[in-house]
């Protein structure tokens, strides 16, 4: 703001270079005696040269022109820089600027300090609303931060009952509609702890809350009785509130709940800032809950839709001891085309046997395992003519090419039978890659099965082989997940059969659990970073007779090799 | 523990003594376990448990010093890496029987909280976490244990549907640092507090800070005291996981995990003109080498993550050790530096901890080489 050219041809017609500005200016002696004002001075103060009364200046503007410090030099305009001192006069806000009087050949002029005074009224004003309006901003970005973080909505609750009791109340509850028959209940008392509670309440205890947690039509709060509240309203730490208000939560279609919101003060209403801010938190507390909610419902369903495409739980299988591993490709999948299935035998059969399966969908991902659900349920249709493979893989391939879909699978079959300490497998592999036989000594033999795949041909055809487990041998079934891993210090090489048969050498005598871990880590640290496949492994062994006189296993292999 | 080929983290574990637990406890245990028999063992902590020893003690200072010494034995080449998946495999079944201990199985009235115990992808050693979840279980927490090699995307689906106080991660090779970081930030990112322990984040746990952690627990009893001792802190919303590691700026880290195998095909081009003994190697063993020049790489990237030359250097002395008990030679791993170096040269960072590195090797030479 530049006043000086103004000042300067003001100056003459003023003795003590007091100018006609629209500003009130005052010019003031050493002293603190008003010289001289101007006509907008004059307006605002009132006639108050020489001796004024006591407080004809408020207090503020005397203190500051009786110290006159650090006056800048004549001629410049003082205004941009800070004032020396800021008040009301009457009802509007001043800032006092100090300058120096323009020396005009009067005597009294060089002493005099001019005071300017700047009307910052509707300027406070401003920054006071942009202060609050920051404010407000912070506050929702930070309950939108918050809000948004979680899909669990016990966590949403927990964060609007929270923040609503930091900013709007002394105290807060969250109501969410029941899942059952009771109601999800958050409180947060004075002291920020929030309690969560599954209470069987009636909404209708509470005037206005069954409204509001209709969700729709949207209704205003609604300011009630606190007297009327119930006693899971109304707790300890605030038993007695002065105000009470329910506000709906609204949901993305359906309702998400509502905020009771409980007040020590007696102010029964909200400011309109209050009433802009609460809407907004309870928009986005709405979104973020009925989202959670939306989310735990999906979730729910998948795991049903899951429970039975996930692979199954393995320890015994009378007497002979199995583990397995499963990975499918996509870090976010559970399930994918890989897929293993465990039947045990008929206890009253004596001469039942179990069954394990193992195979391999063409394809991958959710639809891949879709198939893997349908195969496996059919094979469990066929298990009682488990005793013949090759009639199994036939009715499974007529089942197969009778369903309208372009995927075939691989799989191999095991059926298992104890006989003293020895295990007795039928093995049968429709187009999949033949077990392999881990002796306890390290020897690894493959198995001798093959036949088609299923799901393409008319006929198939398929060899089965039988092998005998002796106590610490291991029949391992695989999936390529394994074999076609790809990477390598070198990150272009396939992990391949010839470096799994030799690690196996190296893994004679480990409980299966240790063999699958081993031959699951070998193909992974393989692979890397980089892409993976469906993995699926199985593990069979004839359990070694330890602690009754059995000796240790015969551990083969050393990794000491150079560098 | 059921480690990787070469992974220093169970170097630095010494297991305490178990003198409350029986003197001959930890032996007979220990005999058992490295022959597999899983029948002796289970008999051994349970006879214990009978005769008045507690659960969280034999956790605590028999099966996790146990597993610590399966450790030092491998590194020492007085067990190979069958026996290692073995005695750890047998160990597992030891923690099962003990949870499924009656004793073992006080219900409170209402758990003190909610806890996920996983270990990160690409983790291995699942014992730890597995460890720490069990003795939470018996001080009243309800503990989801994910197992190992949970991927992240897993854990949080996990996290939203559980809303746990507090997410356990645990982590024992270095060179998975910048997964647990991922990890860390995802759970932190849902409002979830998270604590971390192993020794992938130094004795003194000084990568859990730089990474985010809330907080930091040497080993299971820590862990445990550290959540009686009161939740966590909420993490707060605004969370910029770039903030933790400005050093990553410069690239070094993406170009060295990016270039990781081109670097070791560089490397083993050109190693046999600096180490002519490498003419004579069998395939097996040219693989050793590049798996070992391909570890060095992983950790020269773990070492650029969170811009500490000491975790690369540590693991070279540590990775000369091992070699040493093995009979092997360790001289061609300052070449390997070298050319890595000369490689590098373009980043100082990576350039400048390959040196280090070399330097320290030349200082240290391990007794063999």
């Amino acid at each position: 703001m530049d006043l000086t050219q103004e000042t300067g041809s003001s100056r003459r017609d003023l003795s003590h270079g007091v100018p006609p500005a629209p500003y009130p200016v005052l010019a003031v002696r050493p002293d603190g005696v008003v010289a001289e004002l101007n006509e907008a001075a004059r307006a605002i103060l009132g006639e108050i040269t020489g001796d004024p009364p006591r407080d004809a200046v408020p207090p503020w503007l005397a203190a500051a022109i009786r110290t006159p410090e650090r006056t800048p030099p004549t001629g410049t305009a003082p205004i941009d820089g800070a004032p020396a001192a800021h008040g009301l006069i009457g009802e509007r806000a001043y800032e006092a600027h100090l300058a120096a009087g323009a020396g005009t050949g009067d005597s009294a002029a060089p002493d005099v300090t001019l005071c300017w005074l700047l009307d910052v009224t509707e300027r406070d004003m401003l920054v006071r609303e942009l202060a609050a309006e920051r404010e407000r901003t912070a506050l929702l970005s930070e309950a939108s931060g918050l809000l948004s973080a979680s899909l669990n909505l016990e966590r949403c609750m927990e964060v609007t009952a929270r923040l609503a009791t930091r900013y709007l109340a002394d105290a807060a509850v969250v109501i969410v509609p029941p899942l059952g028959r009771s109601h999800p209940v958050a409180y947060c008392g004075p002291d920020g702890i929030v309690d969560h509670q599954d209470l069987v309440i009636d909404p209708a205890d509470v005037p206005g809350l069954t409204e509001a947690m209709q969700g729709f039509p949207p209704v205003p709060s609604r300011w009630i009785d606190p007297a009327s509240a119930p006693d899971w309203v109304r707790r300890d730490g605030l038993r007695d509130p002065a105000a009470m208000v329910v506000t709906a939560l609204p949901g993305h279609g359906f309702p998400a709940g509502a905020l009771v919101l409980l007040r020590r003060s007696g102010r029964a209403a909200f400011t309109e800032r209050e009433e802009a801010f609460a809407r907004l938190f309870a928009a986005r507390a709405g979104a973020a809950m009925s989202a959670a909610r939306l989310y735990a419902e999906q979730t729910s369903i998948t795991e049903t839709l899951m429970r039975d495409l996930l692979p199954p739980r393995t320890r015994e299988l009378d007497g002979v001891e199995l583990a397995a591993r499963y990975r499918p490709a996509g870090d976010g999948e559970r399930v994918g085309g890989d897929f293993y299935d465990v039947h045990p035998a008929d206890g009253t059969d004596p001469d039942g046997e179990s069954l394990v399966v193992l195979g391999d969908v063409c394809g991958k991902g959710l639809e891949a395992a879709v198939l893997t659900g349908k195969i496996r349920t059919a094979l469990r249709a066929l298990l009682p003519m488990a005793g013949d493979h090759g009639r199994v893989l036939r009715l499974l391939n007529a089942t197969l090419l009778n369903v309208a879909t372009a995927r075939f699978v691989t799989l191999v079959l095991a059926s298992i039978r104890r006989e003293g300490s020895r295990v007795v497998l039928r093995l049968t592999s429709a187009g999949h890659a033949p077990p392999l036989i881990v002796r306890s000594d390290g020897t690894v033999e493959e198995a001798a099965t093959g036949g088609s795949l299923i799901g393409v041909l008319e006929d198939i055809t398929s060899t089965s082989a039988t092998v005998v487990l002796d106590p610490g041998d291991t029949c391992l079934l695989y999936t390529d997940g394994i074999t076609e891993a790809h990477g390598g210090p070198l990150g272009d090489e396939m992990f391949g059969d010839l470096r799994l048969r030799a690690e196996l050498g190296r893994c004679g005598g480990m409980p299966p659990e240790a063999l699958v871990e081993r031959v699951h880590m070998l193909a992974a640290q393989w692979a890397g970073a980089g892409p993976h496949d469906d993995i699926a492994l199985v593990a069979i062994t004839a359990p070694r007779r330890l602690g009754s006189g059995g000796t240790a296993p015969r551990m083969t292999g050393s990794e000491g090799d150079p560098a | 523990m059921t480690g990787t080929a070469r992974d220093p983290a169970r170097a630095a574990q010494q297991p305490p003594p178990a003198e409350s637990a029986g003197h001959d406890l930890p032996e007979r245990l220990w005999e058992a376990v490295i022959a597999g028999d899983e029948f002796v063992a289970v008999d051994t902590v349970l006879a214990a448990v009978d005769g008045g020893t507690g659960i969280e003690e034999l956790l605590l200072d028999v099966i996790a010093p146990l597993q610590a010494r399966v450790g030092l034995e491998w590194a020492a080449d007085r067990m190979t890496v069958a026996q290692e998946h073995t005695a750890t495999a047998v160990s597992e079944r030891l923690i099962a029987a003990l949870a499924h201990h009656p004793a073992a199985r006080r219900r409170t009235a209402r758990p003190a909280g909610r806890v996920t115990a996983a270990c990160i992808d690409g983790e291995w050693h699942a014992l730890p976490a597995r460890i720490v979840a069990e003795v939470l279980r018996l001080r009243g927490w309800q503990v989801d244990y994910l197992g190992a090699q949970v991927p992240t995307p897993h854990l949080i689906a996990h996290v939203h549907r559980t809303g746990p106080a507090v997410v356990a991660l645990s982590s024992s090779i270095p060179t998975r640092l910048p997964d647990a970081h991922a990890a860390i930030t995802a759970c932190r990112a849902t409002g979830t507090p998270v604590l971390v322990g192993g020794a992938a984040y130094g004795t003194d746990g000084r990568y859990a800070a730089l990474l985010g952690a809330d907080a930091w627990a040497p080993d299971a009893r820590s862990a445990a005291d550290r959540l009686a001792a009161g939740p966590l802190p909420a993490p707060p919303p605004p969370y910029q996981a770039l903030d933790d590691l400005p050093h990553l700026a410069d690239q070094e880290y993406a170009h060295v995990r990016r270039e990781a195998p081109r670097l070791v095909r560089h490397v083993m081009e050109r190693l046999r003109d600096r180490f002519p003994a490498m003419a004579d190697y069998t395939d097996r063993q040219l693989r050793h080498t590049a798996e070992d020049i391909a570890h060095i790489v992983d950790f020269l990237a773990a070492a650029l993550y969170v811009d500490d030359p000491a975790l690369l250097t540590d693991f070279l002395t540590w990775t000369g050790e091992i070699l040493s008990a093995r009979g092997v030679p360790a001289r061609s791993l300052p070449p390997a530096l070298e050319l890595l170096a000369d490689r590098l040269t373009d980043y100082p960072r990576a350039a400048g901890m390959l040196l280090g590195a070399h330097t320290a090797m030349l200082r240290e030479p391990s007794p063999a080489g």
